[in-house]
């Protein structure tokens, strides 16, 4: 993968230009520890760290176009490079390497901004024209690569993460109360917005120029849905082979590089069809990864066991135990630069070190699937309340909820009233354009009870839902209700956590590059304007990949119902082999210094969670957002600027 | 023994379910759903500290808003099970 960084304007501080690259590529060196390159021209610095995978002998970055007018720093992979090269050679474009790098400089000579609409790929990029003195940054459509971006006075700055924008003199990050409120409802904030103060990250889908001191943002591509009741008419059998040929595609360019690919395998219907489609169409060695854990709540060891004897790959797994778990989640949290909610990052953490030990630098994993293809419960769930809503007094439709979690075994020991208290919230609304996400967003809300007072001072009166309603797309209201659930979860959970915390920053914390069969943008596109009754047939979620798929899967896994992937929480604090920084992070003088939190709330939350008598996923989200929130503060609030006030003070 | 169950039933809401209110915002009557200081977790953690602190059983049915929505409702359900006369056996 890669990490990118840079500026436009004066270089802040006493710093020459070189100096300043050093330090913000340094502080990414992580995402690609293979090679580093800057550029510099007057007023404008790159900076590239490599983790070489295609072209690895002529890639460096860097890299110019024919005659050094247009340069690029690069974070991702543009799939469709091939294809692409070709066509700009055709036109008498020439190339002096064999990379998909190469591919970008030689579009933009061409298209200039329009070259995004021609790249399938995961990318995040930044394009110096000399010409124009114009920078433009890229990212894109789903969200897979990251880029920020500041204002430090005249200087304009970029890169991968935050922590490179936090080496610059000058830059002092501070927590954003609307950004905590944000975080404590949706899982995460609203891009631009990000959890510190005037970082800006640029959304999926968008483009950036810089030019003339001024920033101009546009959006290049947005998710489609069809209008309630016009998806297309299509047979399931034809949308089937249409699907399952797009899978094909998507899962042969990415199995472009110079290096071998593996596979992420958790037993769950999403990475076994990633899988399979690799082991059927090429002839390359299968090698497959995963994690397993010590509590069955949690486990999918017998799955994998299962996928690995059909398809017969050569598999290895890391055990990841709640003692792990507490040791990594300051590491985790170093990475995914934002307060989370649940531990699940963490073993993935674990799992990518694997990986990277094992000599890999590229998996291919599942993610997208149950966005795109109507896979997540909360999408059953919303189905279930709307046919409640329509008789909202019968005893018997809410019953339905039930069949939801066969494998919480928490949960099914709860009282009838009770689950239908939480799966009310909204019923007597079905025409809300949230309603399919209330139910937990209005959970997760209840965790900002912990706020201290000045941070709920600083909120006032701000209503994230109502701002959330402000920002939806014009046609919103048009779509079918699944197609509306679907965009939500697309638009927020996937990469504000799904493809950030637990996907790129903790992969990358490794220099392990994920790619997504499922995020191909002409896969997405297809399957949000299938009917909803292919994605969701009932109860049954993903029909239509299970169709399509199911020739090349074993019946059990083409019939496995939906596991979650989750991890212990609040029990991985506790205990006998408790770490020394819970204890730190959560005392009365950690949370005065933070300021974020309440003190005896978060005493009471402790003490519960010492007692073991932290159960229900309100405590446990409650555990781990604060804690979390503190680490994140502890390690790039006010330390940073310290820093940088050293370093400021040591060259002056 | 009567006197004391409203204000041990307040205590346990206040120091399990409120992380930030006091004892004293709560209302007798006040529904815990309602205000969301309850889920289908917590109810359970209820159940569990009823039996436990007023050695009682809490039959599956009986878990229900009507008898454990509100320290009123709550304090209500108790004084029924402690009364002698519920634990006569109907021949």
């Amino acid at each position: 993968m890669c990490g990118i960084a840079g500026f436009v304007g004066p270089v802040p501080g006493d710093l020459s230009a070189t100096v300043l690259l050093k330090r913000m590529i340094d502080a990414i060196g992580h995402r690609g520890p293979d090679e580093q390159g800057i550029h510099i021209d007057p007023g404008v610095g790159l900076a590239h760290a490599r983790l070489s995978i295609i072209d690895l002998s002529s890639g460096q970055q860097p890299m110019a176009n024919e005659d050094g007018s247009i340069w690029v720093t690069f974070n991702g992979e543009i799939f469709n490079y091939v294809e692409l090269a070709e066509r700009l050679r055709a036109t008498g474009h020439r190339f002096r390497t064999h990379s998909d790098t190469e591919v970008i400089v030689h579009s933009y000579e061409q298209n200039q901004e329009q070259c995004v609409d021609d790249f399938n790929g995961d990318f995040a990029f930044a394009i110096w024209d000399s010409r124009r003195r114009r920078l433009v940054l890229a990212r894109d459509r789903m969200g897979v690569r990251p880029v920020y971006y500041m204002q430090i006075g005249q200087t304009f700055a970029f890169a991968s993460e935050v922590k490179a924008l936090a080496a610059i003199p000058g830059v002092d990050l501070e927590i954003d109360p609307i950004a905590l409120d944000q975080t404590f409802t949706f899982w995460s904030p609203i891009a631009p917005r990000t959890i510190f103060r005037g970082v800006s990250e640029l959304p999926p889908g968008h483009m950036l120029t810089y030019q003339d001191g001024r920033i101009a943002v546009r959006r290049y591509w947005s998710l489609q849905y069809p209008k309630r009741g016009d998806a297309k008419p299509i047979s399931e059998s034809v949308a089937a082979e249409e699907l399952h040929d797009l899978l094909v595609d998507a899962t042969r360019l990415r199995l472009r590089a110079d290096v071998p690919v593996g596979a992420y395998l958790s037993g769950g219907l999403d990475s076994s069809v990633t899988t399979a489609l690799i082991r059927n169409y090429t002839k390359s060695h299968l090698r497959t990864f995963s994690v397993t854990f010590e509590s069955s709540e949690f486990d999918e060891s017998e799955y994998q066991q299962e996928l690995v004897r059909a398809l017969g790959t050569e598999h290895s797994s890391v055990l990841c135990t709640r003692d792990d778990i507490g040791r990594l989640l300051p590491q985790v949290i170093r990475h995914a630069e934002r307060p989370i909610l649940r531990t699940a990052p963490a073993p993935l953490m674990l799992l990518s070190q694997h990986v990277r030990e094992n000599g890999f630098k590229v998996v291919m994993t599942g993610e997208g699937a149950d966005e795109i293809l109507a896979g997540y419960d909360i999408f059953k769930e919303a189905k279930i309340r709307r046919f409640w809503a329509g008789s909202p007094g019968s005893p018997m439709r809410p019953r339905l909820l039930r069949k939801l979690y066969p494998y919480l075994v928490g949960l099914q020991g709860q009282p009838q009233p009770y689950l239908e208290a939480f799966f009310r919230a909204g019923l007597d609304d079905p025409g809300n354009p949230f309603f399919s996400h209330l139910p937990r967003w209005r959970m997760t809300s209840r965790l900002k009870q912990l706020f201290s007072d000045d941070v709920r001072d600083a909120i006032s009166d701000y209503n994230a839902l109502e701002d959330l309603s402000g920002q939806l797309p014009a046609e919103f209201g048009q779509w079918g209700p699944l197609s509306q659930a679907q965009y939500l979860e697309t638009s927020l959970l996937l990469p504000g956590y799904i493809l950030s915390s637990q996907g790129d920053r903790m992969a990358m914390a490794h220099a392990v590059e994920g790619r997504f069969p499922f995020l191909d943008h002409r896969v997405v596109e297809y399957a949000n304007m299938l009917p909803a009754r292919l994605k969701l047939r009932g109860l049954r979620e993903k029909h239509i990949l299970r169709v399509a798929m199911s020739r090349h899967l074993p019946e059990t896994i083409a019939n496995r119902p939906k596991q979650p992937y989750r991890s212990p929480d609040a029990e991985s604090f506790f205990g006998k082999a408790q770490p020394e920084y819970v204890r730190e992070m959560l005392s009365e003088d950690a949370i005065r210094q933070t300021g974020l939190f309440d003190v005896p709330a978060v005493a009471k939350l402790v003490e519960k969670c010492e007692a073991g008598r932290a159960s229900g996923f309100r405590d446990n989200m409650a555990l781990v957002g604060v804690l979390s929130a503190q680490l994140l503060h502890m390690s790039m609030v006010g330390k940073a600027a310290q820093g940088a006030r050293q370093v400021a003070h040591a060259a002056g | 023994m009567a006197e004391s169950i409203e204000p041990a039933i307040r205590q346990f809401i206040a120091q399990n379910f409120m992380y930030r209110e006091g004892i004293q915002s709560l209302r007798d009557n006040q529904s815990l759903l309602e205000q969301g200081l309850i889920d289908s977790t917590g109810v359970l953690e209820l159940v569990f500290y009823l039996e436990k602190t007023f050695a009682i059983t809490v039959g599956d049915d009986e878990v229900i808003p009507e008898n454990l929505d509100s320290v009123q409702q709550i304090s209500s359900y108790l004084r029924r099970k402690l009364t002698p006369a519920s634990q006569v056996c109907v021949a």
